[in-house]
């Protein structure tokens, strides 16, 4: 180890769930996120959350950004970020420590629509993000089942990625072995990123959010090096020779 | 020091206790003196494996609640002095036991002892974090079956990342996999998947196979650890293991299907 070093600034995931506001009345907010919390004590105390005042914004209606954070507060919830907010409301937020998540553009990946479809999850998005493109995150142990792995630039991974992982990367997924997982390139929506593996057994592939199961890839060659890529938005895959 | 070995597996049902107590037994025999913990609070078994049932009198969660010290609690085995048994709670559950609290007694035990095995329960929740935090070695037990492997696949990740080996950057815990139930009939029959299946979607360093076998409903009613059956094949395949785990190369029994090797005594292959 580099006796000069004193810090590295590291590619990471953190996960939070994200608060969608649709009513601007806080009395109507605050019954209903006690509700929420109620329902599951452990998931939401001391949980850290973003919030987002898109849905808010675009309908015109005004919140007390203030308030909602001491709100959140209040109830032992960490509020962590704010999304969707105007230049005020943003303001205001960075006044109360809240920093600003720029990372939700206009035609962003369907990768929340993914996660729709299992209901009891709450979505989840990367909140600490790499300034500058990093170097590719290289994986040498095998990802093994729950495991989750996300990388802001490209992933490499020597080893088996098994059924029930997940791996995401913002650019290209390399997988030099078996993926009998989910993998998830381009998850911040960049359509050029592609997808490679020696033996592809995947249970979902998708690149920018467009995806295919495993039972739409039965037709795919086993044991055999592959590539899939996005051409006129629809997933390709095809045989490295 | 002692060396910690968690026995776990995920699934439940698929041969921890069984495990726990034969390997425990196997390795008091060669005079390595043993503690085996039993941490499945509320649905404690190991102590009816290993015939101690009515000699309870503490539980793990009086030794680390401080309402009785180790010495009262530990049950010296009837078939090995160098074994003992630290049965878990009955009446308590899992919440009883705490991480700190653990590491304090598995750090006691580490003064006297040079194995302690601990049985892990099935699941992934606290009983079965509490078992593998403070291990130094893992047996993964998994049957030849698809939800016990994709079982055993998740405690291997868990293994590999919220131990406190994995925590203070130490060597990683050995894992070891463990084959269990297995039938070897049934595997050429295609209907079970095979030892090698298995090692290729686990690729995980094989410690043994153990035969599905009568012996171990036998050995959990007498309450004898099916080891000391030394006819039996389950018995026979535990010697094995222990072995195996001590640093002595043995060829892998009970694989071949009956069916095969007449087939080829017979069809002359």
């Amino acid at each position: 180890m580099d006796q000069s070093s004193i810090l590295d600034f590291r590619s990471g995931t953190f996960f939070a769930p994200i608060l969608v506001l649709y009513n601007d009345d806080l009395e109507k907010i605050e019954q209903r996120l006690q509700e929420k919390i109620a329902s599951a004590p452990d998931f939401f105390s001391n949980s850290p959350v973003l919030f987002d005042l898109s849905e808010l914004n675009e309908n015109g209606k005004e919140i007390d950004v203030e308030a909602l954070i001491s709100l959140l507060r209040k109830l032992s919830l960490f509020p962590i970020g704010i999304r969707g907010g105007d230049p005020s409301q943003e303001k205001r937020a960075l006044e109360l420590s809240v920093p600003v998540d720029s990372s939700r553009s206009r035609n962003d990946a369907i990768l929340p629509e993914i996660q729709k479809k299992d209901d009891t999850m709450p979505e989840i998005q990367p909140v600490i993000r790499e300034a500058v493109r990093a170097p590719a995150m290289m994986i040498t142990q095998p990802v093994r089942s729950g495991q989750r792995i996300y990388a802001a630039s490209d992933l490499v991974i020597l080893a088996q990625v098994s059924a029930g992982a997940e791996i995401m990367a913002e650019g290209n997924i390399h997988v030099y072995n078996t993926l009998r997982g989910r993998a998830l390139a381009g998850v911040q929506g960049d359509t050029t990123a592609r997808f490679f593996c020696l033996d592809l057994q995947a249970e979902l592939v998708s690149i920018a959010g467009i995806y295919k199961t495993s039972e739409d890839l039965k037709g795919t060659p086993r044991k055999k090096p592959v590539q899939v890529y996005l051409r006129d938005q629809a997933l390709i895959i095809e045989e490295l020779s | 020091m002692a060396r910690i070995i968690v026995v776990t597996s995920g699934k439940g049902g698929v041969g921890k206790t069984t495990t726990s107590a034969a390997i425990a037994m196997g390795l008091a025999k060669r005079g390595h003196k043993t503690a085996v913990i039993d941490f499945d609070v509320g649905l404690r078994n190991l102590d009816l494996i290993m015939g101690c049932e009515r000699r309870v009198v503490y539980d793990f969660v009086n030794v680390i609640n401080g309402e009785a010290n180790l010495n009262q609690a530990l049950i010296k085995d009837k078939n090995c002095n160098q074994l003992y048994i630290l049965p878990a709670s009955q009446t308590r559950d899992k919440d009883a036991l705490s991480l700190e609290g653990v590491g304090r007694v598995l750090e006691e035990l580490s003064k006297d002892f040079k194995y302690v095995v601990c049985d892990s329960p099935a699941g992934i929740e606290k009983g079965a974090y509490l078992a593998m935090y403070y291990a130094d070695d893992a047996f993964v037990v998994t049957n030849p079956e698809v939800s016990s492997v994709r079982d055993s696949d998740r405690m291997l990740g868990i293994l590999a990342s919220k131990s406190r080996r994995a925590e203070l950057n130490m060597d990683p815990i050995k894992e070891y996999l463990l084959l269990t139930r297995y039938d070897p009939d049934r595997v050429e029959s295609g209907e079970m998947l095979g030892l090698a299946d298995v090692q290729e979607i686990l690729s995980l360093h094989l410690l043994g196979v153990v035969p599905e076998s009568k012996s171990v409903l036998n050995a959990s009613n007498s309450g004898i650890p099916v080891i000391l059956d030394e006819k039996s094949d389950a018995g026979q395949a535990y010697a094995d293991v222990v072995a195996r785990y001590l640093g002595e190369k043995k060829p892998l029994r009970f694989i071949d299907s009956k069916k095969g090797f007449l087939r080829k005594l017979f069809g002359g292959k």
